[in-house]
């Protein structure tokens, strides 16, 4: 079975069989995945900028992350609700199409560079330490790279 | 009498035609005011969620708006001169889009909403700034600021879809909503 059959099958599920014959699920799921992406965003830059020292500098930057964690949680939860089925409608095209193969490059090392190097180090960390700001760089270099891939798949 | 001449007298610049048959620049302005999200209504949802009460708790509201509402002004300003370029390529469809309508009401509504809080709210905010907490009218004033955001991402993001444009056949609560010209429906 080659990986394009593997796509076909996908696509051929019911679920992405139902976002293609309906004619406002795809628009719906794709307005929640734009909210999703703004909490993703916020909660993401919210703890970068406090790194790069742009952001609450009187906070410890543990305490930026720890409060911010859940609601990052909520909204990476929420982007994979929302863009799996997305993904399952059209999994031919996406095959086809670089900008998704960028974003699904991009995704797994954001999310486990932020959960097994930003986070690990930032809840180590006592005092503020400046290096930390390359770990806020990076993050917000993969983070945009995923998002900026992702909205490109609908103009290629 | 409608703002409907300015989109038309829009529409007859070069520049707007160009812009929006670009092959990259329009793309380009798009793809931007989608990232825009991030630093705007992402930042604004973490001083709505301090002020619901719901993180933060230990973090003074002033803190929090002090040091994070400025990215939420950057990432504004961006979302409209990126917004304004996206309806200058487009000017006559988005003036009659239902979608845009409804987003550009909401809006408004978020910013006497926002003002509201400015000159109202927050007047006695000595009294509750340190509160894990907010009083219930901070938290009403969060919420609502929370909603309305949504709801504009959602009617902004179904402008891209024709189900109410003019130029197909439309029932008339449609017609009224989107304003559309009789002259030009009847030519269809």
């Amino acid at each position: 079975m080659t990986l394009l059959e593997v796509f076909q099958s996908l696509e051929e599920m019911w679920i992405g069989e139902a976002i293609r014959t309906s004619y406002w699920l795809f628009p719906f799921i794709e307005a929640i995945h734009l909210v999703g992406l703004a909490l993703l965003g916020g909660t993401v830059l919210v703890v970068d900028l406090r790194l790069l020292g742009l952001a609450l500098r009187s906070r410890a930057a543990s305490q930026v992350l720890l409060n911010a964690r859940p609601y990052f949680v909520l909204a990476v939860v929420t982007m994979f609700a929302t863009g799996i089925p997305l993904a399952l409608s059209e999994m031919i095209k996406l095959y086809y199409n670089f900008s998704w193969w960028v974003k699904i490059t991009a995704l797994p090392l954001a999310i486990l560079f932020t959960f097994f190097v930003r986070n690990p180090i930032v809840l180590r960390e006592r005092a503020s330490n400046p290096s930390l700001a390359v770990l806020g760089l990076v993050s917000i270099v993969l983070w945009f790279t995923v998002a900026g891939a992702g909205r490109w798949i609908g103009f290629s | 009498m409608s703002l409907r001449w300015f989109a038309d007298w829009l529409d007859t610049h070069a520049w707007s035609t160009a812009l929006h048959e670009s092959l990259y620049m329009y793309p380009y302005i798009e793809t931007t005011h989608v990232l825009a999200l991030t630093l705007f209504v992402g930042t604004l949802a973490i001083v709505d969620l301090r002020m619901l009460g719901f993180a933060y708790r230990t973090t003074p509201i002033s803190t929090i708006s002090q040091s994070v509402l400025p990215w939420t002004v950057v990432g504004f300003v961006i979302m409209f001169v990126t917004g304004l370029l996206l309806f200058y390529a487009i000017p006559v469809r988005t003036y009659h889009s239902v979608w845009f309508r409804i987003k550009v009401i909401m809006i408004v509504l978020a910013a006497i909403n926002a003002t509201h809080y400015h000159y109202r709210i927050s007047k006695n905010r000595i009294l509750w700034d340190n509160a894990p907490r907010p009083p219930r009218s901070v938290r009403m004033t969060a919420a609502a600021s929370l909603f309305l955001w949504v709801v504009v991402i959602f009617s902004g993001r179904m402008i891209a879809y024709n189900w109410f444009d003019c130029d197909r056949p439309q029932p008339d609560w449609v017609i009224t909503l989107a304003g559309c010209v009789i002259d030009e429906v009847a030519s269809l």
